[in-house]
């Protein structure tokens, strides 16, 4: 007896069944992701490269690399995200009238379920915090963020939940509920399995690293902002960035409690969210929607900014209308907090509340619409130049539009009653998400890659990323609309109905166009670093931009600029290249620097298996990794020394390599 | 271009006088410790704004069970809060103590301030252990459950400061009153502010509101 | 030690004992009376009550920022205030939007419910 107790104190109710190996896909994905794996690893002892990779780059905290970290991360969860879409997209298709398809409905709702939060949280959220990682503290003039340790560490955290999250394919299961996890069917008595316990502790570790990485790129903005940049010369990009953190670090920690919450209800059995004993479930879909709305501007209002900077570089003009871009983004930012309720108009609040929170709604797209014009007037007249990064604003500008207005459609509430839940709404999403964050985000990453890694990307497998995508795009999710009309529902796995077939194949035609699409990124990579040479942008200037990050060498010295740039415009490096401003060359300083630290890497190391255990209830090892991660702490802080100079000769001799460079350039 | 849209050093360009485009000198951006640990208090706020909005909405769903008028008792809620109060004006005294560069009465005042906050973290175990014995624990209702999270919570960030106090009093012995231990005191005493802060919508909302028939 | 952080904490705001001293006495003031008013039964009306102690509670926490939290509108170049006010704000939205979101939602689709508080 007291040895059973003991091995459920070690291993809480984890055992040999929660394996999955009597499903054969999920098998199949283990072989693949095990030998591809073991195939890199390999290929990593082969190179030698351990030690490289952790020295610069796992414990780096120079903003650069982090930001890149994050990018590759979040390319990653992408490509896991997009093998779950495409799978729903299959099974919809094929499973109608008596074919019962492949996937059984209790695998179909992990689908479905893991597919939204990897899309959001293991996509977006560090595909937008890497480039505001990388590009603000160029932007602004400075030399790494306020808090470099932090940032390093809330990368990790974001890190930890990813591997949270794919973890549990393969040991145990993940959530049927849907990506918000509404109770009651997320409370213990419907969920009662670890799925729903995956999903909250993936999203708890991952949101401390957001809160914090929010709480950082805020300070460095507000405080870090080179001299002469008031906040009326801030590139628009930095602009939206310090928005979206002011709505992280106001929004995230409303959705850390209502998860805290939930899982109090699922641990302790408390009845916050049960449907007895007093709880209540509407408070639970309340609160989590108070955090929902506003996430949805954090994802877009970093888009925005991307957008803003690539029309004006590539029109060669001043952004139309900055001052009203600004004013559009603080507004949205405020009023994203007051909308939240259209998200479950159908639930019954009635005719007052609905009516207050459809007007704003609609009022909310009104900034949005100032901005849509602002680009356009930017463009014209301009000269543009029909660049990659160009044609992802191009395609957005169009999608987006589509998509804001079916969003307004769904904000009047009696058209809400008819349209809630149907696919009409999934397209709607996919329509603002695709063609506002994704193509911003693709666009962002075309348009600061040779700036981080010294060389273009190929625009010919760009293009096809481009149209692949965008055409893909329109097959995938334009049927939708049509089904969501003729009242088709989500998450469902089967079909009756035969008229419907036809349009889930359209639909998973264009599935398949946006994995060309992909595929087309990753060869634009590759084909990219073997033609780097003839890419390469020794000026650091490439695209002829406007703002400071262009005016360091590409990719930028780890102290990003050798002497603090001092701003006068808010094109600011245009109107040095105006002035025909000369580099110095000489009388250079010592500068200050932060050092590297393994403390980031570690902390999250222990929380990722702080979370395992409380997944798993192994309590004993709850308590271990929760001292561990408390005692590591406590060290880290008795760590003084966090810093030094880099001395004037280093930074000498690497000015003096680049201007050799430009030397040769012209 | 006229004189509304630049400063004064666009303007000496006008004039001829070539602009400083970067600064000669090494360059200190302030630091941002205060102002970051502000706006994680604030962040915090908010996680304590969704317990209070939890509580607002379950606070009378007792499901049968007790009600705050049966459980509370005030008189023990007055002792704890006059604790949390005391520890603030002592955390006060640490602060001028450091202000006046004196390492030990900073030491000693610090130390007070954490007994007073064990003192209340005691009160506070011994509420909710006595709740949870007459059965009215966080599974009971509802009610319990909300108010068990919102004054739970608040109880475990005094924890946390605590954890946080102790380890800078071991700080302040290694390395005395350097800049950065003075900064790690200041935001303690935020956080120790912030926290009675919240106490008083605790005390107000849950326990007055809560006694009120 | 480090080299840029050692000037010598110019970013706090200077505490005195008046200050603190002040703070402590309004605070005690102001937290006794809505114990003396709820314990002594002083205000019959319950609503009345209900809304006379919250308000204390408002001046109370007004008092706790100027004097314990060295709260104005300069300090950090006046981002402390905004963050503040900011905050202040999206927290009423979020506690009086719930608890109308909630109310309406009860009465709508929880009627037996709300006949039992009354």
């Amino acid at each position: 007896m007291s040895e059973l107790d003991l091995t459920k104190l070690i291993f809480g109710r984890l055992t040999l069944e929660s394996i999955p190996y009597h499903e054969p896909i999920l098998i199949i994905t283990f072989a693949m992701v095990a030998v591809g794996g073991l195939a890199l690893l390999g290929f990593i002892t082969y190179k030698k490269a351990w030690g490289y990779l952790w020295h610069e780059w796992f414990t780096s905290i120079d903003h650069k690399k982090i930001g890149i970290m994050y990018i590759v991360l979040a390319i990653i969860m992408l490509l896991r995200g997009f093998a779950d879409a495409i799978m729903m997209r299959i099974q919809q298709a094929w499973a109608v009238g008596d074919a019962a398809g492949y996937l059984p409905p209790d695998h179909y709702d992990q689908i479905f379920t893991a597919h939204g939060v990897i899309m959001i949280f293991f996509v977006a959220m560090p595909m937008i915090t890497g480039i505001m990682n990388y590009v603000v503290p160029l932007q602004i003039g400075a030399r790494d963020v306020a808090f470099p340790f932090l940032n390093n560490f809330s990368f990790w955290m974001t890190t930890s939940g990813a591997v949270l999250v794919m973890m549990s394919l393969f040991v145990g299961e993940f959530a049927k509920t849907g990506w918000l996890a509404y109770p009651p069917v997320s409370g213990i008595i419907k969920s009662p399995g670890v799925g729903v316990d995956y999903y909250i502790w993936a999203l708890q570790i991952a949101g401390v690293g957001t809160l914090l990485s929010g709480v950082n790129l805020l300070v460095t903005i507000v405080k870090m902002r080179a001299p002469g940049m008031s906040l009326m010369r801030m590139p628009v990009f930095s602009w939206t960035a310090l928005c979206t953190n002011v709505l992280i670090v106001a929004a995230f920690p409303v959705l850390t409690a209502v998860l805290a919450m939930l899982a109090l209800d699922r641990y302790l059995g408390t009845a916050f969210f049960t449907s007895d004993l007093g709880g209540n479930v509407m408070m639970y879909i309340n609160l989590i929607w108070i955090w929902g709305h506003p996430e949805v501007y954090i994802l877009i209002l970093p888009a925005f900014g991307v957008f803003s900077e690539i029309v004006s570089t590539f029109s060669r003009k001043r952004l139309f209308g900055y001052a009203s871009m600004v004013y559009a983004t603080v507004v949205i930012t405020v009023l994203s907090y007051m909308v939240w309720l259209h998200h479950f108009f159908t639930m019954g609040s009635g005719p007052t509340v609905n009516s207050f929170f459809g007007i704003t709604t609609m009022i909310i797209s009104i900034p949005t619409g100032a901005k849509v014009f602002n680009w356009l007037f930017t463009m014209y007249r301009g000269r543009i130049e029909m660049e990659v990064p160009m044609l992802w604003t191009l395609g957005f500008i169009i999608t987006f539009v589509i998509g804001g207005m079916t969003g307004v459609l769904l904000a009047v509430p009696p058209a809400d009653f008819v349209l809630h839940n149907s696919l009409f709404l999934v397209a709607h999403f996919h329509n603002v998400i695709i063609g506002g964050v994704l193509f911003g985000m693709f666009a962002g990453i075309t348009y600061w890659y040779p700036k981080a890694f010294g060389y273009k990307l190929d625009p010919f497998w760009g293009k096809m990323s481009f149209w692949f995508w965008t055409i893909g795009f329109y097959f995938a999710f334009m049927p939708l609309y049509v089904l969501g009309l003729m009242g088709v529902t989500r998450r469902m796995n089967h079909f009756d109905d035969p008229s419907v077939q036809i349009w889930f194949i359209i639909a998973a035609f264009g599935a398949f166009l946006i994995a060309i699409g992909i595929a087309s990124f990753l060869i634009q990579l590759v084909v990219s670093y073997r033609r780097r040479d003839e890419l390469r942008d020794e000026t650091g200037d490439p695209w002829h931009g406007r703002t400071l990050e262009w005016s360091t060498s590409s990719p930028p010295p780890y102290y990003n600029f050798a002497f603090t740039p001092r701003v006068h415009d808010m094109d600011a490096w245009w109107q040095m290249k105006e002035h025909g401003y000369k580099r110095p060359e000489e009388g250079f300083l010592p500068i200050h620097m932060p050092k590297n630290t393994g403390a980031g890497i570690i902390l999250a190391g222990i929380a990722t298996v702080l979370g395992f255990a409380l997944i798993w209830h192994m309590w004993l090892l709850v308590g271990v990794s929760f001292l561990a991660l408390l005692a590591v702490t406590i060290g880290h802080t008795f760590n003084y020394d966090r810093d030094y100079h880099i001395p004037a000769d280093e930074v000498a001799e690497t000015e003096a390599n680049r201007t050799r460079m430009l030397a040769n350039h012209v | 271009m006229s004189e509304t849209t630049h400063d004064t050093l666009a303007g000496n360009a006008e004039r001829g006088e070539p602009l400083q485009f970067h600064e000669t000198t090494e360059h200190h951006p302030e630091t941002g410790t205060l102002l970051g640990f502000w706006i994680y208090l604030m962040s915090d706020c908010l996680i304590f704004a969704s317990l209070f909005a939890t509580y607002g909405v379950l606070g009378r769903s007792y499901a049968d069970g007790p009600t705050g008028m049966e459980l509370f008792d005030l008189p023990l809620v007055a002792m704890n809060t006059s604790l949390l109060l005391l520890s603030s004006i002592t955390y006060g005294f640490a602060m001028l103590k450091m202000q006046a560069n004196q390492l030990r009465g900073t030491m000693v005042w610090l130390a007070i301030t954490g007994l007073l906050g064990a003192g209340f973290l005691g009160l506070e175990l011994y509420e909710f252990n006595h709740l949870i014995h007459e059965g009215a624990g966080p599974w009971r209702s509802g009610f319990l459950s909300a108010f068990f999270g919102l004054v739970g919570t608040h109880g475990l960030h005094v924890l946390f400061g605590i954890v946080w106090l102790v380890t800078l009093l071991f700080q302040l012995k290694k390395h005395g009153l350097i800049p950065e231990n003075q900064r790690r005191l200041f935001c303690l005493s935020m956080f120790w502010h912030f926290l009675d802060v919240v106490w008083i919508g605790v005390f107000t909302f849950v326990y007055l509101m809560g006694v009120l028939p | 030690m480090s080299g840029s952080n050692d000037h010598h904490g110019g970013d706090m705001p200077h505490s005195t004992f008046k200050g603190y001293m002040t703070g402590f006495v309004l605070s005690v003031i102001l937290t006794a009376i809505p114990f003396w008013l709820v314990m002594g039964d002083v205000i019959k009306d319950t609503g009345m009550t209900a809304l006379v102690i919250l308000g204390f509670a408002a001046v109370q926490i007004v008092v706790h920022m100027i004097y314990f939290l060295h709260m104005n509108f300069h300090s950090e170049g006046g981002w402390n205030m905004l963050a503040l006010i900011f905050t202040a704000v999206i927290v009423f939205i979020a506690l009086a939007g719930s608890l109308w979101v909630m109310y309406h939602l009860n009465v709508n689709m929880m009627p037996g419910l709300m006949k039992e508080y009354g």
